[in-house]
């Protein structure tokens, strides 16, 4: 009996110290989010690390979505500071951080990064139209006798939906669905070629996003993980394999690649910072003002990455990649650095 | 008598087809031998083909002239001016006197044969040495990661290589001359992670990885013998206690991630403490080779004959000098290589801490247990999904560094054991 006691309160005492115990300082900035921006941002982290006296933030690749989940938990040295995202934030995502009492968020939005469908170079590229595109890869598509009727896929080969395309199975490689780039794809390219069709027109809008951005499940999209180099190197050995993944591989394997047009633009920088190629995103970090001023080097570490230096024409973010903002948003994006102005739910809708 | 000859007939007969049977059994093992063997072989082939140029690094030799007006710097002692001081100027001016042709329209071209952090060395050894503003010396940098490439991969197609043919040209003549030259990479033992491949390296890592191993000892040896002792010899054998056995043989074979998200949960959102860190890694690792070092200490246990108890008893040891003097010295050699083990298992895992985030770009060196880490076999997994191709190299030397500790890990568990073992 007298043993049972002793144990209740020890076990007791270890959960209340538990529980009440406050979170360990940190002096590290610690930023989470997408493995688009992951690249650039532990450039810019890298270089604010050795320019300044502040210790090199810690950087996760959770991608977009466990970004914000992790950012929006709350406020407190045991919640990330900055969450990376290559879409915007969700008005979801945005209620969550509410509730979470994470209520003060500024917005940066730091460039473009255009999503490649590409291939071996040694293999047949590819024109495309985004309807064909979505007419690959779409999960039901119209049916080409009545095109009133959705049935499902039954597009083996390009060549079957315009004979001008490749005479090749359809195997597409691309990122799974939590990667911000799949969202990106799906919300710009499948339901950018899906959402004129005939067989959709009379569908809310609801209804209409759940048929366009629903990806076939019968082997010809093949899920690759995060890692986008599997990718480029299953092209390279295999040339009937085309890719779906971010402008930057492309650019590192130039010699090696190729991407198919996409509506009659070819994916270069230009075209991807003036939004002529259809397929474009932007690139986002969330500040937690709570944590400015809290966790050291936070405000200086936001002037580095949307410095000239970082981000400018000549920066050393565009020579890892980056479509760099023109020279009009970068002043705004200092402005924002300087003021840290709060997000706004209206901004999302 | 007959029925006897013809006995030994028939073992005569059937003499020859158990000759072919067992020679056929022996070429079967050693096929399965061999197929092993090629795998490994393949493995480390491949791995070592393509890391080895990761042990070497491109440098540049040059004559520096610290011109104070050229880097708007007149006293290298003061922090402001320091600060603002221009560092590439120099170097670019060094590179373009050992490039004969090279004219100021070139100077782009020229910088970018150059590391983008030459000039925060150069910056480190002015701050380091007031006294050098003025003066010329002659100092390496390393490359740009470019020029790294083209060197070491200049006619592997595998490779892009990114620069011009002018670039080429003079990087060519450079070789020639001396200027640039490659050696053993220690850059890639001392320094940190980074975003450079010819900046990165494994120290932060390896440091992090030994301190994450040394939570993982000191918590899941201890547990993990007391438990298997007394289960072996004090627990009393009923339902409860075989509810238990079955349970910890379950848990062996659980995957990892589950331990990841238990860590998360309990350490992390329960307990508030800090993600990324080695004790938090430490402790998840515990919780994953406690079951392994429990079965393989019980086993070692068992294994200890039990004559030796009966004399320790016939003497009138108490049960617990019996097993504190007699049974664990002896079992000791098992429990350990069961232990070493289970931490090679724990030193190569990666799914776990992901979920603690322990998967993360960190360029300081951790200096502590509640410093954010990573450990060698998540850095092996950045490395591996870094877009630029240099980091192909990087990431098999990495492995060839993960490989080297696992081996030498093994290869105390059976010292120890040889060491230690005793023989009936």
């Amino acid at each position: 009996m007298k043993l049972n006691k002793a144990f209740a309160t020890v076990a007791l005492a270890g959960s209340v110290a538990a529980m009440s115990a406050p979170a360990m300082a940190r002096d590290t900035i610690s930023i989470v989010g997408s493995s688009t921006v992951y690249p650039f941002a532990t450039v810019v982290a890298e270089r604010f690390g050795t320019k300044t006296d502040f210790p090199t933030p810690k950087l996760e690749s959770t991608g977009s979505g466990g970004g914000m989940k992790l950012f929006c938990q709350g406020i407190g040295t045991q919640h990330p500071d900055i969450t990376n995202a290559s879409r915007r934030m969700k008005t979801s995502e945005y209620d969550l951080c509410m509730n979470n009492g994470v209520t003060d968020i500024t917005e940066f939005r730091i460039g473009s990064d255009g999503i490649v469908i590409a291939s071996s170079s040694k293999a047949q590229n590819m024109d495309l139209t985004l309807e064909q595109l979505f007419l690959a890869l779409g999960k039901e598509v119209p049916n080409p006798e009545n095109e009133k009727e959705l049935i499902p896929n039954p597009y083996k080969k390009w060549s079957e939906i315009d004979s001008d395309l490749p005479n090749v199975a359809i195997r597409v490689m691309g990122p799974p669905p939590t990667s911000g780039t799949r969202d990106s794809f799906n919300e710009l390219a499948l339901q950018g070629g899906c959402e004129d069709l005939p067989a959709v027109a009379d569908m809310s809008e609801d209804d209409m996003e759940s048929v366009c951005q629903s990806v076939r499940e019968d082997g010809a999209f093949i899920e690759a993980g995060e890692n986008d180099n599997l990718i480029v190197q299953k092209l390279i050995d295999d040339t009937s394999m085309y890719g779906v993944f971010g402008y930057s591989f492309l650019e590192e394997n130039a010699d090696r690649l190729q991407a198919a047009t996409l509506n009659g633009v070819e994916p270069t920088n230009e075209a991807i910072a003036t939004d002529k190629y259809p397929v474009a995103r932007s690139l986002f970090f969330y500040v937690k003002k709570a944590h400015v001023g809290v966790i050291p080097g936070i405000k200086e570490y936001v002037e580095e990455f949307v410095s000239p230096a970082a981000m400018g024409q000549n920066g050393y973010l565009k020579s890892v990649g980056l479509i760099v903002p023109t020279r009009d948003a970068l002043m705004d994006l200092q402005d924002k650095a300087a003021n840290m102005p709060n997000l706004k739910k209206e901004e999302l809708m | 008598m007959t029925d006897q000859r013809s006995q030994a007939e028939i073992v005569r007969q059937s003499l020859k087809r158990r000759y072919r049977k067992e020679r056929r059994f022996r070429a079967y093992g050693i096929l399965a031998i061999a197929i092993a063997l090629s795998a490994l072989v393949i493995l480390f082939a491949d791995i070592i083909g393509k890391g080895y140029s990761g042990f070497v690094k491109t440098t540049v030799t040059l004559d520096v002239q610290l011109d104070g007006e050229m880097m708007y710097i007149d006293d290298a002692t003061d922090e402001r001016q320091l600060k603002m001081a221009d560092f590439v100027e120099p170097l670019i001016q060094a590179l373009m006197k050992e490039i004969p042709g090279a004219t100021e329209e070139d100077r782009d071209a020229v910088r970018d044969l150059i590391n983008p952090y030459a000039s925060v060395t150069l910056r480190d050894a002015l701050q380091a040495n007031p006294d050098w503003l003025g003066t010329t010396q002659t100092m390496t940098f390393l490359t740009h990661t470019d020029v790294d490439v083209y060197v070491k991969h200049g006619d592997d197609d595998a490779y892009s290589i990114k620069l011009t043919e002018e670039q080429q040209a003079w990087v060519d003549r450079l070789l020639e001359q001396g200027l640039i030259d490659t050696s053993f990479n220690d850059v890639f033992f001392s320094n940190g992670d980074s975003r450079d491949p010819s900046k990165a390296g494994v120290l932060g890592a390896i440091v992090g990885s030994l301190l994450t191993m040394f939570v993982t000892l000191v918590l899941s040896f201890p547990i993990g013998v007391a438990a298997a002792i007394y289960l072996e010899e004090f627990a009393p054998q009923n339902k409860f206690t075989d509810f238990i056995e079955v349970n910890i043989n379950n848990l062996a074979a659980v995957p990892s991630i589950i331990f990841g998200l238990l860590g998360l949960a309990v350490f992390i959102n329960l307990f508030g403490m800090p993600r990324s860190v080695p004790v938090v890694g430490g402790l998840v690792l515990t919780l994953m080779t406690l079951p392994t070092i429990i079965i393989s200490s019980r086993a070692a246990i068992k294994s200890v004959p039990p004559s030796i108890r009966e004399a320790a008893e016939g003497i009138g040891a108490s049960k617990m000098q019996v097993v504190l003097h007699h049974v664990l010295p002896l079992a000791m050699p098992g429990m350990l290589t069961g232990s070493i083990i289970g931490m090679a298992q724990a030193l190569g895992e990666t799914a776990p801490l992901l979920l603690i985030g322990m998967v993360a770009f960190i360029v300081d060196v951790p200096d502590g247990f509640f410093d954010s880490a990573t450990v060698l076999p998540v850095q092996v997994f950045l490395w591996a999904g870094s877009p630029e191709l240099a980091f192909i190299e990087r990431a098999s030397a990495a492995i060839m560094v993960l490989l080297a500790f696992l081996i030498s890990m093994n290869a105390l568990a059976i010292w120890l054991r040889k060491r230690l073992e005793r023989r009936w």
